[in-house]
């Protein structure tokens, strides 16, 4: 039988140092030459091809490592633990007798780094293809193992019977030789992994802890149809699509291309102060969702108005003062925790904010020891009252539409064709060279910034 | 028996409720989806500005808004471009030049950098007295610095080659949170647009999503087969598109937690170096090791655009926050600006 240390699909599976260590020395007992003498052995009626006593295992140790005997025995006991190696006649106890008690390799197919972690579903099959074989050969622990996964995987137990009746049928039809060995080559791979007595299996425990660890934040995950998700991604690109300059362009025009910067001024903070115009796609793009209206200064400001319209202004005050807080200075987070208790959350305060009796609780505890995070559960419920209840109005509202009919729709500017704007597009071969070349470009470029104008100036 | 069989039965329960809730949601593919959508055709971006000036690789380079970034090259100096007018406005020089990284503050106050000196330097660019000045070094990485983020002022997430993240306050100079987990050198970060969550992607060949609060690693995507080099977040928040040395790019989904595209063609053969997604997300650059950088349908998974001009690897590529305009950066010691 070829020994391959490579796992399914040649590709190298994570595996702890010890097992490849491990793998080495039993590829290197099972060398034909140099390895350990196998014979054929009786097993009550049959016989078992290539099996080898303890004995010759620990003698073998003790050549091959020049190693006493008590650590030969040692290592030895590891193979067996770790199921490289498992017991013929008490299959059940796994230890290794230097005597002539009988011992065979495992196949390669379940050693413990190309099939660890051993799933559920396996082990079902496993427990049901002897259920089914013989009724009451399960010992007690495996009864209790079977009834729990019964339980847990129910939906697939259908699935789980077929196959244990499948591989048993397969099995008939080989020889009882073969099929005894493979047999206790299964049994011994499941009283590895699941060891019902031996209590030292510390690696196992702390790479199961680890594995559990990673997992359980997922299962508190909430799984949305792929089919749903699929549908946002189609509708976000949709409706970015024109606010994507590579995809489809802007007006007035891409300063990259023409040279003209009328796009960056018209939308900036400078210009909507003194025009107080903005553009079209950029009102639009506030009703896309309530992060851009809120991420965007000037969407910030036209909904606080609204919301002073509404009296619930506050609201808006608190998020912002909670946002100061998420990202300001770490120094400063005490005094302004202060601040915003005072201003918004004590009882009676000017501008108090109406937070569910809970979220207040637990805010209020937090506050004796504040930290950079201590009011978010509370800026969340603000947040969400927001946005489900004055961010829609306020897309509905006479304030927003009438913003949207005002704002600027610039018109296109083509492209200068002033001979000068010529641009070398090769690249120089010494970056040394044309830094001088390329700052006079740039002092051209900004005496000509108006060739274009906003229709409404 | 007892407490190990305990951790077992949960593990591999937890495991295969993971998997068959993964698989109940596969309902219907994007591929079925988008066969609706119209075609982007072919997308030409040319180069509409060369900046020269580094004298030797650039390593990174990170938009700070959308004319200004930052670019580091191993001839040991961080330069801050005026990219439109391609000025030079800062050339920092550095104390050590194996940089590998750099990134611009949001605030637009502050770059850092670092590298194999596995420190990440802060450096103030609005100094009282207009001097660039080193504020802070945070120094406690064991591994090299492969990538750092900005969230604010005073925090900055590293990613290190001693296989974890770390963030940092800036003003104290210490470690708040250490995400450990990784298998493997992490080897770039990107940071959600709601600033809550972190995507590190690392030689472990597998990428995974951090929440900066409480330090937990709450998602893990694999079906890479080699080191993920570069990760970025969809702009809608809720997926995440990696790029790894087995030439291909892929897409995952946060919310339905498994990979829905991934973009390769028998055609490429060589590693993904950096990526960035367009504005809208329907388009996503990749630089290559093939001197290369090819523009991908997001949704459609075909290839619609190349960009060709650099002489060498194309080591770093970056979107202005506008979505005007794409910069790639190359062993050439060139940046290219295209759109």
């Amino acid at each position: 039988m070829t020994i391959n240390t490579l796992s399914q699909d040649g590709v190298q599976r994570q595996q702890m140092p010890c097992l490849t260590k491990m793998e080495r020395m039993i590829i290197s007992m099972q060398d034909p030459d140099m390895g350990i003498k196998l014979r054929n052995q009786r097993l009550l009626i049959t016989v078992i091809p290539h099996a080898m006593t303890g004995l010759d295992i620990v003698e073998w140790l003790i050549k091959k490592c020049s190693i006493s005997d008590e650590e030969a025995l040692h290592v030895g006991q590891l193979f067996v633990k770790y199921g490289y190696i498992y017991p013929l006649k008490e299959p059940r106890n796994l230890i290794l007798k230097a005597d002539d008690s009988s011992y065979r390799f495992q196949t390669p197919y379940y050693w413990m780094s190309t099939r660890w972690p051993a799933s559920e579903l396996d082990y079902a099959i496993y427990l049901a293809k002897k259920n089914i074989r013989k009724q009451g050969e399960l010992i007690e622990y495996e009864k209790e193992c079977y009834n729990a996964l019964h339980k847990r995987i129910n939906h697939t137990w259908d699935f789980v019977v077929m196959q244990a009746r499948e591989q048993l049928r397969a099995s008939k039809q080989r020889r009882k030789g073969d099929r005894i060995v493979l047999e206790c080559q299964e049994q011994a791979y499941w009283l590895v992994n699941r060891p019902p007595v031996s209590p030292e299996h510390y690696k196992l425990t702390t790479l199961t802890k680890n594995t559990i660890a990673m997992l359980t934040p997922w299962c508190s995950l909430k799984y949305i149809g792929v089919s749903n998700l699929n549908g946002s991604y189609v509708k976000y690109c949709e409706q970015y699509q024109p606010h994507d300059p590579i995809m489809q362009g802007c007006l007035p025009s891409n300063p990259w291309i023409t040279d003209d910067i009328m796009f960056w001024n018209m939308n900036s903070e400078t210009y909507m102060f003194i025009v107080a115009l903005p553009t079209k796609l950029r009102v639009e793009r506030w009703s896309f969702s309530f992060m851009e209206l809120l991420n965007d200064q000037m969407g910030r400001k036209e909904f606080l108005t609204y919301l002073e319209k509404e009296f619930s202004a506050e609201n808006l005050c608190f998020w912002q003062a909670c946002e100061d807080v998420r990202h300001g200075e770490t120094a400063k987070i005490p005094e302004k925790v202060d601040e915003v208790y005072k201003q918004f959350l004590a009882p009676g305060a000017s501008r108090w904010v109406n937070i569910d009796s809970k979220t207040m609780e637990k805010t209020l505890e937090g506050l004796k020891r504040p930290h950079r995070f201590v009011l978010d559960d509370a800026q969340m419920h603000i947040y969400f009252l927001m946005k489900k209840d004055s961010y829609p109005r306020y897309l509905k509202s006479e304030l927003y539409k009438n913003l949207l009919a005002r704002a600027i729709v610039p018109q296109e500017t083509k492209k200068s064709v002033f001979p000068f704007m010529r641009r070398q597009r090769h690249s120089s071969p010494s970056p040394a060279l044309a830094t001088q070349t390329a700052e006079d470009d740039g002092k051209a470029k900004y005496s000509n910034s108006n060739s274009g104008t906003a229709s409404r100036l | 028996m007892g407490e190990m069989e305990q951790l077992r039965k949960e593990a591999e329960s937890l495991k295969d409720e993971i998997t068959a809730a993964r698989k109940a949601v596969q309902d219907l593919t994007l591929q079925d989806h988008v066969a609706g959508t119209a075609v982007v055709g072919r997308v030409q971006l040319k180069t509409r500005k060369t900046l020269r000036g580094h004298l030797s690789k650039i390593y990174a380079v990170h938009w700070g808004d959308s004319k200004l970034c930052v670019s580091a090259s191993q001839d040991g100096k961080l330069i801050v471009w005026d990219s439109y007018t391609t000025n030079k406005v800062h050339a920092i020089p550095l104390k050590s030049s194996w940089v590998m990284t750099c990134a611009y503050a949001p605030s637009g106050n502050m770059v850092a950098c670092g590298g194999l000196d596995n420190m990440c330097s802060i450096y103030n660019l609005k100094g009282k007295d207009g001097n660039v000045k080193v504020m802070r070094e945070l120094a406690a990485h064991t591994g090299y610095l492969s990538c750092c983020r900005f969230l604010n002022d005073n925090e900055i997430i590293t990613s290190s080659g001693d296989c974890t993240c770390v963030l940092w306050d800036i003003e104290t100079g210490s470690q708040k949170t250490v995400f450990a987990g990784h298998l493997g050198d992490c080897m770039s970060l990107g940071v959600a647009p709601d600033f809550n969550t972190f995507i590190s992607g690392a030689c472990d060949f597998t990428a995974k999503l951090w929440d900066i609060r409480d330090g937990q690693c709450r998602q893990t995507f694999g079906g890479h087969e080699s080191d993920i080099n570069a990760i970025g977040f969809f702009p809608n928040g809720n997926a995440v598109i990696t790029g790894s040395d087995d030439a291909s790019c892929k897409l995952y989904d946060l919310r339905s937690d498994q990979e829905l595209i991934t973009y390769q063609d028998s055609g490429i053969m060589c590693g993904v170096t950096s990526l960035a997604p367009s504005f809208s997300g329907r388009l996503i650059l990749a630089g290559y090791d093939d001197f290369n950088c090819n523009i991908w349908d997001s949704l459609k998974a075909e290839r619609v655009g190349v960009l060709s001009g650099h002489d060498n690897r194309v080591s770093c590529i970056g979107v202005t926050p506008d979505g005007m305009a794409c910069c790639t950066g190359s062993w050439d010691s060139f940046l290219k600006i295209w759109n």
